[in-house]
């Protein structure tokens, strides 16, 4: 960072990780996924791992925790789970 | 110089612009008073704290309500902790001279903070008054290309200007910024020395007139230390020992100069043209803070004036001298209020 606070170089957010900010976490059942990737749209963190066209998971460093997935997913296939329980 | 003007729908939108232009890697300025301003509230604080060397005139003017538009320095004053280097003038002149001087002051590479230049509205910005322009350019040459340091349109040489600013460094940012304030004292001294070379005229942080020997003076900001100059010299005339200070710069707060100036007179009025409710003026506590700091125990009194653009002329404030070589003011006076 310079003397005027401008930081000189891009994508600095990506050593942030704004997951730690989580107090649920949402949690996804492939058997009922159909990898419409509604999920991967919505998701304003660019949290939800897509491989081949496929929904693989959710990358936890920077999800927050909002449940937006959760609401967008047609097939109820992703849950909220408080943090520290199984 | 290319230079483009660009119309905006709001105030809040020209400042953003501002930012936008001046972040991309342009030379960025606009104009402004009174409500306009405090519909900039937002984004000046983000000119700042980006530290972009966006200048601005502000024609000082009353805030509503009741709706008003005369010279009143509350609107400026409102702007006094967003971040924004302050200079005041008293005559169009000086407004011509802060100017040319607030460019290189704010692009400044010690500084990089925005200026705001105030004039008097309507006494100075709608009155007909003689004054002597520089050769273009003279004033070309005396401000120089605008070399912006981290351009945002450097696209080999991408970076981020405003990023969201955890409590890990917020902190710091803001001790950034006040250094840079206290950078500019010393900036402000000396490009306006600079600007004596190229001009024939003189500025300082303060003005003092017939101050030396003065046991009583009265200090103030714009058109109305225009007025106090008569009234000095005419109460001189009469054998009064007495004064004028004119506070040029108000962001940073020239407080050692205050101080200096200050140090040993019977009686100090402080004139504010805006008035923090529930205090007093903002001169005053910062014109006070600077004698307690000096350790100066000369009494000080507040005189709240011209809101709303009432006229003070040279018997108003002839008053106040009397007051304080009679001992009769208030802590906080209001003068000429009809009550």
């Amino acid at each position: 960072m310079t003397a005027e606070d401008v930081i000189m170089k891009p994508g600095t957010a990506r050593q942030y990780h704004t997951g730690s900010w989580r107090s649920r976490r949402p949690e996804v059942d492939k058997d009922k996924c159909i990898n419409c990737l509604f999920c991967w749209m919505f998701c304003p963190d660019n949290s939800i791992l897509v491989e081949g066209g496929e929904m693989k998971g959710i990358r936890y460093t920077h999800c927050k925790g909002c449940g937006i997935c959760v609401r967008q997913c047609p097939k109820d296939a992703i849950t909220m789970v408080e943090e520290g329980e199984q | 110089m290319g230079t483009e003007y660009v119309c905006s729908e709001s105030e809040h939108s020209s400042m953003s612009m501002c930012i936008g232009a001046s972040a991309a890697g342009a030379r960025a300025a606009t104009a402004t008073a009174s409500a306009g301003l405090a519909y900039m509230w937002e984004m000046l604080y983000i000119a700042a704290s980006m530290r972009l060397p966006v200048v601005m005139t502000v024609a000082n003017r009353a805030l509503s309500g009741p709706i008003n538009i005369h010279c009143d320095h509350s609107d400026a004053m409102g702007a006094r902790d967003s971040g924004w280097i302050q200079i005041y003038a008293e005559n169009v002149q000086e407004a011509y001279d802060n100017s040319i001087m607030s460019f290189r002051i704010a692009e400044d590479a010690g500084v990089k903070l925005p200026v705001m230049n105030c004039l008097d509205g309507f006494i100075v910005t709608h009155a007909i008054e003689s004054m002597e322009p520089l050769d273009d350019e003279v004033v070309k040459k005396f401000v120089g290309d605008f070399k912006p340091l981290h351009p945002l349109l450097d696209v080999k040489n991408p970076h981020s200007f405003g990023p969201f600013d955890m409590p890990e460094y917020y902190y710091e940012h803001k001790y950034n910024q006040q250094m840079a304030m206290k950078k500019a004292l010393e900036v402000v001294r000396q490009v306006s020395e600079e600007y004596a070379k190229i001009s024939g005229r003189k500025y300082d942080l303060l003005e003092c007139y017939r101050c030396e020997d003065a046991d009583y003076v009265a200090i103030s900001i714009g058109s109305t230390a225009g007025t106090m100059k008569q009234v000095v010299d005419d109460l001189r005339a009469e054998g009064h020992k007495v004064g004028s200070v004119k506070v040029r710069l108000f962001r940073p707060f020239p407080f050692q100069d205050i101080a200096k100036v200050l140090d040993g007179r019977k009686g100090v009025a402080v004139l504010d043209r805006a008035l923090s409710f529930g205090a007093a003026g903002p001169l005053f506590a910062d014109v006070r803070t600077a004698m307690f700091d000096n350790g100066s125990r000369s009494p000080a009194v507040n005189y709240i004036y011209g809101l709303g653009g009432r006229d003070v002329g040279v018997e108003d404030l002839k008053r106040v001298f009397l007051d304080l070589e009679n001992g009769t003011a208030e802590t906080v006076n209001y003068l000429g209020v009809k009550l």
